[in-house]
């Protein structure tokens, strides 16, 4: 059964044409990469999924239905995470507080919801963030934190914005672990966005490629190479392999080096697009 | 020994509420209490402790223009505030938090309210009372206004606390998750005008800081946890109040000199007590 079907889909934002007329079918179980330029659409696609955006055109369904704000099968990690700056809040409640979050009266938990909470914290390894107040933790604990929130519920559709942001290397590879083993055990579907596809070439299934309002799903070796991504990048793109790893070179220059050292300049106001 | 002091502390207890203006104070002030405590503790989570600033002194200008027109400063007081907060949670985030915008406000209900009591000079008396709070004047009718008002803001806020909890810590993902967030804003500034408009009540619109944001300050400092947060909040500032209600009787000084102190004294002893003893757990060695 096909978990997103997207369907001569279009997607603007405040005018400006983000994906044009683009169709793919993502099916339950997958791992998949979301790569691309800034600007090529990773996080507006991830808010069309969750029903924040509606299609300027085509039709776009998910779990078998049209995007609904507020579904608890879709765990989601936003790219833009503001997190006050002196927030004494330990890290159990600043997750538990996501718990039908939306929900209005008073913020009580059952049994089970706090077991659910426990458990994940465990299946991350941030138990020992959970008595810790935020404002103690640094950039990285903060992100292992939300990743474990984004799991809590189990889940049927995993959506991660750029969850490998602000960790370093081994925290980069733990986060990717834990994805990969939610996605096989539990057969959660994963989009997962990130700025470097090397990490990701051992665990993913498919590459959904994003960038000149077009999109492409397929293999590595279907969607990495010189002809459709020259097509993605609008410029001519030379895809070199090496020692396992891909490199994709825009005159001779490392096109995702260049793109991340970019979002460290600019990561806040990119995120404002969207709001 | 223990029954010495037992005795001592019957005979503090009988002798200042054999007054009734002591009682009343009592029961107006610990129920104003209450309420700035868990009120206070969203708006110093939220960072939003200017605007209930804010809040207070455009509730000034409400009260003495509502002295003006012959009403009760509190209508005016509750009128001006609940206006502003909604006016404020309106606008959405980006104005209310901001402080230039905030301060110019500010500024200006204090500039109104000067001009008020300007042109209603029997009113003048009334100025320090709503300025520092006069609890001791507080009779049947304001402590049943209080109840009410109280019993309000308390049963808004519980109807809102866990969507408010989501979109305060976590706004992309509550959004994401259908929370609506400038209505959530805008409840919430209108339940710290209504707590405002009581705390000023008790210890004035220039003082509300020292029951809503002195009490949650020094609880965020020694507790983590939401509802344990939540209790020491409010049993600090009912401590602070009552504890400041007994000085004053004892040394004759203003009632909210010394609930100021108190709470002052509260928030350092915790800022200290949480330095000393470090971060609420050891951080693991890397």
């Amino acid at each position: 059964m096909s978990i997103i079907t997207v369907d001569h889909t279009t997607l603007r934002v405040g005018g400006r044409t983000v994906l044009s007329d683009v169709s793919f079918k993502i099916e339950e179980g997958e791992f998949i990469g979301v790569l691309g330029p800034n600007g090529a659409g990773k996080t507006t696609l991830m808010r069309a999924i969750l029903g924040l955006l509606s299609p300027d055109g085509g039709s776009l369904k998910v779990l078998g239905g049209t995007p609904e704000r507020g579904n608890s099968e879709i765990g989601y990690l936003p790219q833009l995470r503001t997190v006050l700056p002196d927030l004494r809040v330990r890290g159990r409640d600043f997750i538990a507080s996501s718990l039908y979050g939306e929900r209005w009266g008073l913020p009580l938990l059952r049994r089970r919801d706090g077991d659910a909470i426990e458990a994940t914290l465990d299946a991350v390894g941030v138990r020992d963030l959970a008595e810790r107040p935020l404002s103690d933790m640094s950039g990285g604990e903060r992100q292992r934190l939300l990743l474990a929130q984004a799991l809590i519920g189990a889940p049927r559709l995993l959506l991660l914005d750029e969850p490998l942001i602000s960790l370093d290397a081994r925290h980069q590879e733990i986060a990717i672990d834990v994805v990969r083993k939610v996605c096989r055990e539990r057969k959660v579907t994963v989009l997962f966005s990130a700025h470097e596809l090397n990490q990701l070439l051992g665990t993913l299934d498919r590459v959904l490629y994003l960038g000149n309002r077009q999109a492409v799903l397929g293999t590595v070796d279907e969607v990495v190479n010189a002809p459709v991504l020259s097509r993605l990048y609008g410029a001519k793109i030379q895809v070199v392999r090496a020692d396992g790893h891909i490199f994709v070179m825009s005159r001779g220059r490392d096109v995702e080096r260049v793109d991340h050292m970019h979002d460290h300049d600019h990561g806040h106001s990119h995120g404002d697009h969207h709001h | 020994m223990i029954t010495i002091m037992a005795t001592a502390m019957g005979t503090i207890i009988t002798e200042m509420f054999a007054y009734e203006f002591m009682t009343n104070a009592f029961a107006a002030a610990g129920m104003v209490a209450i309420v700035s405590g868990i009120v206070g503790y969203f708006l110093v989570m939220r960072g939003q402790t200017f605007a209930g600033h804010a809040l207070s002194h455009i509730g000034f200008a409400g009260a003495t223009g509502a002295g003006l027109i012959g009403l009760a400063p509190l209508w005016g007081l509750l009128a001006f505030t609940l206006a502003a907060g909604i006016a404020m949670g309106a606008l959405g985030e980006r104005i209310s938090n901001r402080d230039v915008a905030i301060g110019v406000i500010l500024a200006l209900a204090l500039g109104f309210g000067l001009l008020f009591l300007h042109y209603y000079t029997s009113f003048a008396t009334q100025a320090t009372a709503l300025l520092f709070g006069n609890v001791l004047a507080v009779d049947h009718a304001m402590i049943v206004a209080l109840a009410v008002l109280g019993a309000i803001t308390l049963g808004a806020l519980a109807a809102i606390m866990r969507p408010l909890i989501f979109a305060s810590l976590q706004p992309e993902l509550a959004e994401a998750k259908g929370v609506p967030l400038r209505f959530v804003s805008t409840a919430f500034l209108a339940i710290v005008a209504l707590a405002v408009s009581e705390c000023a009540q008790i210890v004035g619109v220039l003082l509300v800081f020292t029951l809503m944001v002195g009490p949650p300050a020094a609880a965020q400092r020694v507790t983590t946890g939401l509802w344990s947060g939540l209790f020491v909040s409010a049993s600090l500032a009912l401590a602070e109040a009552w504890l400041g209600l007994t000085m004053a009787f004892y040394t004759d000084w203003p009632v909210s000199f010394c609930i100021a102190i108190l709470s002052a004294l509260g928030y350092f002893v915790c800022l200290t007590l949480s330095m000393r003893t470090g971060p609420v757990q050891p951080v693991p060695a890397p």
